[in-house]
C-alpha cells in the first residue's frame, strides 16, 4: 500500500502536478480538514470546545465546589478560631468530618476558611500580576524603541531575583499580613503576561483596523484599549489562570514555612505547619489540607491548559 | 556569534548591578541597627558615635555600597550574626550536599521524563499517554513540601523503612546511609520537575511529529519509532537544553523547602535558617549566589542553544 502511493507521488512530483512543499497535505491532513466548516464567532467556538473539553468541565465543576464551599464557610455551626481544649486531636467522625485539630477546633471549618485565603491570595495577586503585565506588555510592544528596550530590561531584571526566596525575606523583615503579601506576590509575577501580551501587540499594531483607527483620529487611549488589549484576551486568559496556581502555591508555602499567615488565622499552607507536629499520632491533619490545595491547583492548571489548547493558532 | 555573547554580556552587567543594590540594600533594610553588636551597655554616646564613624555607618549611602561592593569582590562576604563564621566558608561546606541532592534529581528527572514524553507523544491519546499525562498533572499541582510530607508520613513513619531527616546517621559513614537517607528528597524532588520536562518534551515531540520531514520520511517507509530514534529526538532534545540552563542555579542554591522538611544540610536549608534568624549577612550572600547563577544559568542556556542549533546560529533569532 505504502509503495504504491510512494509511486504515485512522485510520479506526480516528476510530472510537476506537486512540489515538495505539498508532502504535507498529501500525507498529514487528516479528513476533517475537508468536513463542512463551521460559520460562527471566534468566541462562541471557543466557548464550544471548551464545554466539550470533559476534563475542563470536570475541573471547572471541582473549582466551582471549592468557591461555593468556602464562600459558605460562616455556615458552619463551629467557630473556626475558637479554642475547646477538651476535644483536642479527635479523629475525623459525623460531627467532626475532618477530626479536630490540636487546640479542639474544627478542623473541615477552618479548612474552608482557609479556602477563603487561598482563593483570595490566587484571585488578587492574579489580578496584579496581569494589570502590571497589560500595562508594560501593551506600552512596550506598541511604542517600540527606546521605551520597549527599557521596560524589557527591568523584566530581564525581574526575571533574575530569587523570587521566592525574597518573597520569604520580605516576609520575615515586615512580618507580612495578607494584603502584603499578596501585593508582592503580585509584584513579582507579571513577567510572564508582559512578555505574551507584548508579543501579541507587536502584530495587532500592523493590522488594517488599528491602522484605520489611528488614521480616523482615535486617541492612543483608545487605540489601546478598544483595539489592542481585547486581541490579547484568550492569551491573557491562559496566563491568569496559571498565575492563580502559581499565587496560591506560594502563599501556601510561605504558610508552610511559618512566614504567611500568621495564628489565629488559618491558611492550607499554616495548617501544614502546625499538623507537621503531630504527625505520628494524627496524620489526617497533614493529609485534608494537602488535598484541597492540590485540587485548587489542579483545576487551574487543567483549566488554563484547556484555554491554551483553545487560543493557540491551528496550522 | 561571538557579537552575540558579547551582547549577551553586556546586557547582563546592569542586572548585576541591580542584583548588588538589592542585596545591599537587603543588609541595610534588616530590623534593627548594626551598631548595638559592638556597644556594651558602659559606653557613653561619643564612644557609641566614634564606633559608628569608625564602621563607616556615617558615610553617605552610595560610599557605603562601593565599600561593601570592594570587599565583596575580594570575596569577603561578611561573618554570619548566629555563628560569627565567615560566611563564605559556611557557604562552601553547605554546597557539596547539596549539589549531590540536585544533581541526583536532574539525572533521574531526564532519565524519567525523557522515555515518557516520547512514548506518551508517539501514542498520543492513547490510554497510556492519558494515564501518564494524569499524573504529569499531579505531579505540577501538588506543593513540594506536602509531597516530602506524605513520603514522610508514608515511608518514614508508617512503614519504617526509611529514616526522615538529615543526610547521615550520627556515628556511620558509609555511602549506603548516605543513599537511605537522600532516597525520598530524591523522589519528592525528581516528581516534580520531571512532570514539567515530560510535558515540555511530550508537547515538543507532538509539534515535532506534525512536521514536513517527518511527513516525508514516513513516505519512504520508516516506521514512527525509525523516525523518532533518528530525527525527532535530536530537535525534540534542543529545547531541553534551555530548561536544564535555567535549572543550573537549583543546583548550587537548592531547593529550599525540600531540604527545610527532610533537614538536608544543604544550601537551602541554610537559606532559610538564615532568614528565620535574621542573620542578614548569610541572607545577602545567599540573594546575590543565588541571583547570579540564575543570570550564568540563562546566559549559559543561550549560548549552548546557539552553538548546538544550526539554524539558530546561522539565521540569528
Amino acid at each position: 500500500m505504502q509503495t504504491l502511493f510512494i509511486n504515485l507521488w512522485i510520479h506526480a512530483l516528476e510530472s510537476g502536478e506537486i512540489n515538495v512543499k505539498d508532502t504535507r497535505f498529501v500525507f498529514l491532513k487528516s479528513p476533517t480538514v475537508y468536513a463542512e466548516p463551521v460559520y460562527e464567532s471566534r468566541s462562541a467556538s471557543a466557548w464550544r470546545i471548551f464545554l466539550r473539553d470533559r476534563r475542563a468541565m470536570v475541573a471547572s465543576g471541582i473549582l466551582l465546589l471549592l468557591i461555593v464551599l468556602s464562600a459558605l464557610a460562616f455556615l458552619s455551626p463551629y467557630d473556626p478560631n475558637e479554642l475547646a481544649v477538651d476535644q483536642k486531636l479527635l479523629p475525623p467522625s459525623g460531627s467532626h468530618w475532618f477530626g479536630t485539630d490540636e487546640y479542639g477546633r474544627d478542623y473541615f471549618t477552618r479548612i474552608l476558611y482557609g479556602g477563603q485565603v487561598s482563593l483570595a491570595v490566587g484571585f488578587f495577586a492574579m489580578i496584579i500580576s496581569v494589570s502590571i503585565g497589560i500595562l508594560v506588555g501593551t506600552v512596550s510592544g506598541y511604542f517600540g524603541g527606546v521605551i520597549d528596550n527599557i521596560l524589557m530590561r527591568i523584566l530581564d531584571i525581574f526575571m533574575s531575583l530569587p523570587s521566592f526566596f525574597l518573597i520569604m525575606i520580605l516576609s520575615a523583615y515586615l512580618k507580612l499580613g495578607i494584603v502584603s503579601i499578596i501585593l508582592i506576590i503580585g509584584l513579582l509575577s507579571w513577567m510572564e503576561v508582559a512578555r505574551i501580551v507584548r508579543a501579541q501587540t507587536l502584530t495587532l499594531k500592523s493590522r488594517e483596523y488599528v491602522l484605520y483607527a489611528k488614521t480616523t483620529g482615535a486617541s492612543l487611549g483608545r487605540i489601546i484599549w478598544k483595539h489592542v488589549i481585547p486581541g490579547t484576551i484568550p492569551s491573557i486568559t491562559v496566563a491568569a489562570s496559571l498565575n492563580i496556581a502559581y499565587a496560591i502555591l506560594t502563599e501556601s508555602s510561605l504558610s508552610f514555612l511559618g512566614l504567611g499567615i500568621k495564628q489565629p488565622d488559618s491558611s492550607w499552607g499554616s495548617m501544614l505547619n502546625s499538623a507537621q507536629g503531630f504527625m505520628s499520632n494524627a496524620a489526617y491533619l497533614a493529609i485534608f489540607p494537602g488535598i484541597f490545595i492540590v485540587l485548587l491547583i489542579l483545576s487551574f492548571n487543567i483549566i488554563g491548559d484547556s484555554l491554551q489548547k483553545i487560543t493557540e493558532p491551528k496550522e | 556569534m561571538l557579537k552575540m555573547i558579547r551582547r549577551r554580556i553586556l546586557q547582563i552587567i546592569p542586572m548585576l548591578f541591580v542584583l548588588s543594590v538589592i542585596s545591599f540594600l537587603l543588609v541595610k533594610l534588616a530590623p534593627g541597627d548594626p551598631i548595638r553588636l559592638y556597644v556594651t551597655p558602659n559606653m557613653l554616646p561619643e564612644d557609641i558615635e566614634r564606633v559608628r564613624t569608625s564602621l563607616g555607618l556615617n558615610d553617605p549611602i552610595y560610599i557605603q555600597y562601593f565599600k561593601w561592593l570592594l570587599e565583596l569582590l575580594q570575596g569577603n562576604f561578611g561573618y554570619s550574626i548566629r555563628t560569627s563564621q565567615p560566611v563564605l566558608e559556611e557557604m562552601l561546606v553547605r554546597i557539596p550536599p547539596t549539589i549531590g541532592l540536585m544533581g541526583a534529581s536532574m539525572i533521574l528527572t531526564l532519565l524519567i521524563a525523557i522515555p515518557m514524553g516520547l512514548l506518551s507523544a508517539k501514542h498520543e491519546n492513547s490510554w497510556i499517554d492519558r494515564t501518564i499525562n494524569f499524573f504529569s498533572y499531579i505531579g505540577i499541582s501538588i506543593p513540594s513540601f506536602w509531597f516530602g510530607i506524605l513520603l514522610i508520613v508514608f515511608f518514614a513513619i508508617e512503614l519504617q523503612w526509611l529514616p526522615t531527616m538529615g543526610m547521615r546517621t550520627i556515628g556511620t559513614d558509609t555511602f549506603g546511609d548516605l543513599v537511605k537517607h537522600s532516597i525520598l528528597p530524591i523522589i519528592a524532588l525528581t516528581f516534580q520537575s520531571s512532570a514539567i520536562y515530560y510535558r515540555y518534551i511530550r508537547s515538543n515531540t507532538i509539534s515535532e511529529l506534525k512536521e514536513e520531514y517527518v511527513g516525508f520520511q514516513k513516505a519512504l517507509g520508516f516506521s514512527q519509532s525509525e523516525i523518532i530514534r533518528k530525527h525527532v529526538l535530536k530537535n525534540v532534545l534542543l529545547p531541553v537544553i534551555t530548561l536544564l540552563g535555567m535549572s543550573l542555579p537549583t543546583l548550587i542554591s537548592g531547593a529550599f523547602i525540600i531540604e527545610k522538611i527532610f533537614s538536608w544540610p544543604g544550601m537551602g536549608s541554610y537559606g532559610i535558617d538564615a532568614i528565620f534568624g535574621l542573620d542578614y549577612p548569610v541572607i545577602m550572600a545567599i540573594t546575590l549566589v543565588s541571583g547570579l547563577l540564575l543570570i550564568i544559568g540563562n546566559l549559559f542556556a543561550d549560548v549552548i542553544y546557539q552553538l548546538v542549533d544550526p539554524r539558530i546560529r546561522k539565521w540569528g533569532n
